[in-house]
């Protein structure tokens, strides 16, 4: 019988969690300052890049994926593959068609 | 059942490697945390999936119909919005303090923990309630009492935005639509969360996850994460459009 594979418990220590904690909040003060500047169509995208960083952190940190063994990672891998496959399916398919306004 | 198997078998009496709480179709603890573990990570996935669709349909609306998109954005109050995202993060440090809590065995420390988490999503949830009162006082509720009239007029908050025509006036709609959907799915998922940490709560005060076997407390938290993820993305889409002025 082959052993399950080997992963190591990582205790996180609450030091991480309170520095992730302060990013977190200096981060959502950014994304309301960047609100306000003038950005065109970057301001959408400054907001969701501010949005996916404080994602991140959650994940890794959080979340311990960072701790984590290399099946709950792919897991996590797979979840967001997933999830870009619907939101570019779906907007290529409007895109490319011509109902509503493209 | 278990008695049963220690009397005819001594040797399988509970030792280190053997704890209570190994269920028996796992070879080892760390085997079933992970599984337990893995099993709340696909079913994250699942949320991932179901919320994503309202985002892809927000993605689509707002590029569509975005001078409405604007106008629903700032009837938003950016302080609350703001406030609230604070909140959840503050009481993801608080679960995530409680996952540390549980393992370190302290019982006393992961019950304020939890505590702390179950009010600050009850901050949460308290000032959304403020701010829906607030949207139904102004009649902006698609298919309740919705009215276009603070659309076609200025609005005095943003001098910059001009009054739209009547039929970009009624894509508001729209945008308070997915609003509604989006930011009341959140909320239900933080008030069945609220309610699974009040049993949590009890349960650590009787020691249930300070004996070793804190997996519930674990994959409580992935969920607890995962909610305030999803608030992460909500607030700029919803509160943040096109502020700067």
């Amino acid at each position: 019988m082959s052993e399950p594979t080997h992963h190591e418990h990582v205790v996180v220590s609450p030091k991480v969690y309170a520095v992730i904690f302060a990013l977190l909040l200096i981060f959502t003060a950014t994304t309301v300052g960047a609100s306000y500047l003038e950005l065109g169509v970057f301001n959408a995208v400054v907001a969701l890049a501010i949005a996916v960083i404080k994602a991140v952190l959650v994940v890794l940190f959080f979340m311990h994926v960072k701790y984590s063994s290399k099946l709950t990672k792919l897991t996590v891998a797979a979840g967001v593959f997933t999830f870009v496959v619907l939101i570019t399916m779906t907007l290529t398919d409007y895109m490319s068609r011509a109902w509503g306004l493209w | 059942m278990d008695s049963q198997a220690i009397a005819t078998h001594p040797e399988h009496a509970h030792t280190e490697e053997h704890p209570p709480y190994l269920r028996h179709h796992f070879v080892t603890v760390e085997q079933q945390r992970e599984t337990a573990s893995f099993g709340m990570w696909l079913f994250l996935l699942t949320e991932i999936m179901f919320f994503g669709g309202m985002f892809a349909a927000y993605l689509i609306y707002r590029n569509w119909y975005y001078p409405a998109f604007v106008a629903g954005s700032h009837q938003l109050s950016i302080v609350l919005g703001a406030t609230n995202t604070g909140v959840l993060i503050c009481s993801s440090f608080t679960m995530a303090m409680g996952v540390y809590s549980a393992e370190m065995r302290r019982r006393g420390a992961l019950v304020v923990w939890l505590l702390l988490t179950i009010v600050l999503g009850g901050i949460f949830l308290g000032i959304k309630a403020d701010e829906y009162h607030e949207k139904w006082e102004k009649h902006h509720v698609p298919g309740l009492n919705f009215s276009v009239s603070d659309f076609v007029k200025q609005n005095p908050a943003y001098p910059d935005d001009k009054p739209l025509p009547l039929d970009m006036a009624e894509k508001a709609q729209v945008y308070f639509s997915l609003y509604f959907a989006m930011t009341g799915m959140h909320a239900l998922h933080m008030v069945i969360g609220i309610s699974i940490l009040l049993v949590l709560v009890v349960r650590a005060w009787g020691g249930a996850y300070t004996e070793g076997h804190m997996t519930t407390i674990e994959n409580f938290g992935l969920y607890w994460h995962f909610v305030d993820i999803v608030w992460i993305f909500l607030f700029p889409l919803l509160y943040l459009i096109s502020r700067h002025q």
